[in-house]
C-alpha cells in the first residue's frame, strides 16, 4: 500500500482494500463451490485422492500424534494443578477429554495439518501456476480445478476428522501418562470420568469444527497457490513463497475465527 | 477464397498499461504452417494464447472457420479445444511426473484408451524423437533439448488437428532443430494438421512453412508466403531478415537459401555481361521419409549433414552450393553442359561410397535414394523456374542408391 495515498485519501485507500478483500471472498467461494462440485464429476478420482489421503493424513500421523500426546500431557498436569484448588482432581479425566474433543483437538490438529501439508500445497500449486503446468492443463482440456483441487479437497475432508480423532485419542491418553502416573490419580477414576462426561453432541461438535476446518483449509490454501499469478506483488519464486505465507496466516486465522463462530453455534 | 480455419481481426490486447497487442489481423489456413516471426518481446506468446483461448482479447475478435468466438457457448469451446494442441516456449511439462506420464496424460485423462493402447501411442511419438529410454525419467534429470522434445511429443500424441508451436526449437542443436522442423513438416503433410509456429530460426522455418506473419509493435506488418517475405523490401522485414541469418546453415554447413538465392544472382549477372554460362544442380534425398520412419529423424538428418559435406568435397573452384529445402541441396556449376554434371554426380557417387554412414538401411530392401535434377541457365531465367525443371522427373538425370 502506498503511504502517501493513505494519508491523503484514507477513505479511497480503506475503499479500495474493502473491495479487494470482497472480490478475494468472491472468488474463494466460487472456487471452492467449483472444487466441490467436481469432486463428484465422473469420472471419479479415486486414484488421485487416495495420493493425496496418503500425503495429506498419512504423513501427518507422526506429527499428530506427536502433538496430541503432549498437548494431552500439558493438560494432564495444567487441570491436576487447577482442580486440586477445588479438591476436584478426580475430574481430570472430563476435563482433559473434554477440551480436547470440543475445541482443542480439531484447532490443533487442523493447525499441524496447515504447517504440514497446507503450506506444501500452496507451494506446490504455485510452482505448477508459474511454470505454465496449470496453464498446460487448461491446453490439453483438463480442468485443472478438478484435476489438482478437488482431489486435495476430498482428502482434506477425509483426513482432518481422522486425524482429530487420533489427536483426542493420544491426548487423552497423554492425559492419562501425566495425571495418573505421575500424579497419581487412580486409572479406574480418570477414564471412568472421561467415559461418563463425554456425550455424543461433542463428539459431533468436534467432527462439525474438523470438516469445516478441512473444507477452510484445503480452498484457502489451493486457492492462494493457484491464483499465485494474480499477486500484485512478488513475482515468479518470490510470488510462490508470498503464496505460500499467506495461505498459512490467512488458514491459521481462518480456522481460529471459525471455530469461535462455530463453537458459539454448537453450544 | 475459402474462411480460414482462425482469424483474427483487430485483436488488442494490454496488461497494465503495456499494449502488447494493437489491432492484429491475421488469418492461418487450413492445413497449412503458418509461422510468426518478430523480435522477443513483440507478443507472439500472447498471440498464439489467444487462439487457444488461454487469453481473452480487450478488443477486436477471433473467428473459428468464420464463428466469433464470443458467440460460442462454453462447451462449444470446450470441444473446440480438444482439437487444439499447444507447446509452451517453457515446456511446461510436469515436474513431478514422468516422462512418459507427461506424454501420456492428454490421452489418459481425456479418452478412453485402454492402458496397453496408450503406452503404443506414447511409443510411437517417443522413437521417431530419439526420446527411447528415458520414461521413468523425471525433467528436471534432463538436458533442454530433451524437454523440448518431450513437449513435443506431448504436443503431438493426440494427434490434433491444429497445433500451436511456441519457439520450438530455441536451445537445441543444429541436427536436433532440423529433426524438429522436419518432424513438424512431416507430421503435418502425414497428418494434414494446422500448425502455427512462433520463431526465430530464420531461414529454417522458411523451409518449413507455407505462410510467413510479421508482428512488429503489435501489428502484423507482412502476411505472405515465404519467398514474397525474402523480396520483401520493407527495411523493418530486411533489417530483421538479416539480422538474425547466419552465413552457414547450422546443419549442414552450407551457405542457407537466401545466400544461394544471391549467388544466383551473381552468377547471372555474369552470364549477363561475360556470357559465363552456368547451370543448375538440384539434389534430393528421395526417400527422407522412409528414413525417418524406420530409423529415426535424427538419422535422416545426420544422412543429409554427410551428403552436404560431400557435395562441398566435390565441387570445382568455381562451385557453390547451398541449401535450398528441408532435404534439397542446390549446386550451381560454372559450366553449361550436363557432362559437367554427370562428373560432378560421379565424383559425388564415389565420394559416397567410401562413406559407411551413408550405407544405412531403412528396410531390408530399401536404400538411401538422391536423385539429382538438372537445368541449364538461359539468359534472364528466373531461379524459380530452373528449381522447377530440376524438380520436374524428366530432367532428374541421376539416381545415387547408396545400400
Amino acid at each position: 500500500m502506498d503511504m502517501n495515498s493513505v494519508i491523503k485519501n484514507p477513505l479511497e485507500e480503506l475503499g479500495r482494500k474493502g473491495l479487494s478483500v470482497l472480490q478475494d471472498l468472491g472468488r474463494i467461494t466460487l472456487f471452492f463451490v467449483h472444487a466441490f462440485v467436481h469432486m463428484f464429476s465422473i469420472p471419479l478420482q479415486p486414484g488421485k485422492i487416495i495420493e493425496q489421503i496418503y500425503f495429506i493424513g498419512m504423513k501427518s500421523v507422526f506429527v499428530i500424534c506427536l502433538t496430541g500426546a503432549f498437548t494431552g500431557m500439558v493438560l494432564g498436569l495444567q487441570g491436576y494443578y487447577t482442580l486440586v484448588k477445588f479438591g476436584s482432581e478426580g475430574l481430570l479425566g472430563a476435563a482433559v477429554a473434554l477440551s480436547l474433543i470440543r475445541e482443542m483437538g480439531p484447532v490443533l490438529s487442523a493447525i499441524m495439518i496447515i504447517g504440514r501439508a497446507g503450506s506444501a500445497i500452496a507451494a506446490e500449486i504455485g510452482i505448477m501456476r508459474i511454470s505454465e503446468q496449470i496453464d498446460a492443463l487448461e491446453t490439453m482440456d483438463i480442468n485443472p480445478i478438478r484435476y489438482l483441487i478437488s482431489p486435495r479437497l476430498a482428502a482434506a475432508l477425509i483426513s482432518f476428522p481422522l486425524l482429530t480423532a487420533l489427536f483426542d485419542t493420544v491426548g487423552i491418553i497423554g492425559g492419562y501418562l501425566t495425571g495418573s502416573l505421575l500424579l497419581g490419580i487412580g486409572k479406574g477414576v480418570y477414564f471412568s470420568k472421561v467415559e461418563s462426561s463425554v456425550i455424543m453432541h461433542d463428539i459431533t461438535g468436534g467432527f462439525l469444527k474438523s470438516i469445516c476446518f478441512a473444507a477452510l483449509v484445503a480452498a484457502i490454501c489451493c486457492y492462494k497457490g493457484y491464483y499465485t499469478h494474480l499477486r500484485a506483488e512478488g513475482f515468479g519464486a518470490k510470488g510462490v513463497s508470498f503464496s505460500t505465507t499467506s495461505a498459512v496466516v490467512l488458514s491459521c486465522v481462518a480456522v481460529l475465527v471459525f471455530d469461535y463462530v462455530l463453537t458459539s453455534l454448537l453450544l | 477464397m475459402d474462411t480460414p480455419l482462425i482469424e483474427l481481426k483487430k485483436v488488442t490486447k494490454s496488461f497494465g498499461a503495456n499494449i502488447v497487442l494493437n489491432g492484429v489481423d491475421l488469418h492461418i489456413n487450413k492445413g497449412e504452417i503458418t509461422t510468426v516471426i518478430g523480435k522477443s518481446g513483440m507478443g507472439k506468446s500472447v498471440l498464439l494464447k489467444h487462439m487457444i483461448g488461454l487469453l481473452d482479447p480487450d478488443d477486436g475478435d477471433i473467428y473459428f472457420q468464420g464463428t466469433a468466438l464470443n458467440d460460442m457457448t462454453k462447451p462449444e469451446r470446450r470441444k473446440l479445444k480438444t482439437r487444439f494442441s499447444y507447446m509452451f516456449q517453457g515446456n511446461a511439462l510436469f515436474d513431478s511426473m514422468t516422462i512418459y506420464d507427461n506424454i501420456a496424460l492428454p490421452l489418459k485423462e481425456r479418452t478412453t484408451y485402454h492402458p496397453s493402447e496408450i503406452r503404443e501411442k506414447v511409443n510411437a511419438k517417443l522413437k521417431p524423437l530419439d526420446l527411447v529410454g528415458i520414461e521413468d525419467k523425471y525433467p528436471s534429470q534432463l538436458s533442454g533439448g530433451m524437454k523440448k522434445r518431450v513437449a513435443l511429443a506431448r504436443a503431438l500424441v493426440t494427434d490434433p488437428e491444429i497445433v500451436l508451436f511456441d519457439e520450438p526449437t530455441t536451445g537445441l542443436d543444429p541436427i536436433r532443430k532440423n529433426t524438429v522442423h522436419s518432424m513438424i513438416s512431416d507430421y503435418q503433410q502425414r497428418f494434414g494438421f494446422t500448425g502455427v509456429v512462433v520463431s526465430h530460426e530464420i531461414p529454417d522455418v522458411f523451409y518449413i512453412a507455407q505462410h510467413v506473419a510479421m508482428l512488429d509493435e503489435g501489428r502484423i506488418i507482412f502476411q505472405g508466403t515465404s519467398e514474397e517475405i525474402q523480396k520483401s523490401t520493407d527495411p523493418v522485414i530486411l533489417q530483421f531478415i538479416n539480422g538474425l541469418e547466419s552465413r552457414h546453415d547450422a546443419l549442414t554447413g552450407l551457405p542457407p537459401q537466401p545466400q544461394g538465392v544471391a549467388q544466383f544472382r551473381r552468377d547471372m549477372a555474369q552470364f549477363q555481361r561475360h556470357h559465363i554460362k552456368f547451370s543448375l544442380v538440384l539434389l534430393i534425398v528421395n526417400n527422407m521419409e522412409v528414413l525417418t520412419e524406420y530409423e529415426g529423424h535424427v538419422a535422416g538428418q545426420t544422412i543429409l549433414k554427410r551428403l552436404a559435406g560431400h557435395v562441398q568435397n566435390c565441387l570445382g573452384i568455381t562451385d557453390t552450393c547451398s541449401r535450398y529445402g528441408l532435404n534439397k541441396i542446390m549446386v550451381l556449376l560454372s559450366a553449361g553442359e550436363i557432362s559437367r554434371a554427370r562428373m560432378f554426380c560421379t565424383e559425388l557417387a564415389r565420394e559416397m561410397e567410401r562413406d559407411p554412414t551413408m550405407h544405412i538401411k531403412p528396410t531390408k530392401d530399401t536404400c538411401i535414394s538422391i536423385s539429382a535434377g538438372f537445368s541449364v541457365a538461359a539468359e534472364n531465367s528466373e531461379l524459380e523456374e530452373l528449381i522447377e525443371q530440376a524438380d520436374a522427373g524428366n530432367n532428374s538425370f541421376y539416381e545415387f542408391r547408396v545400400c
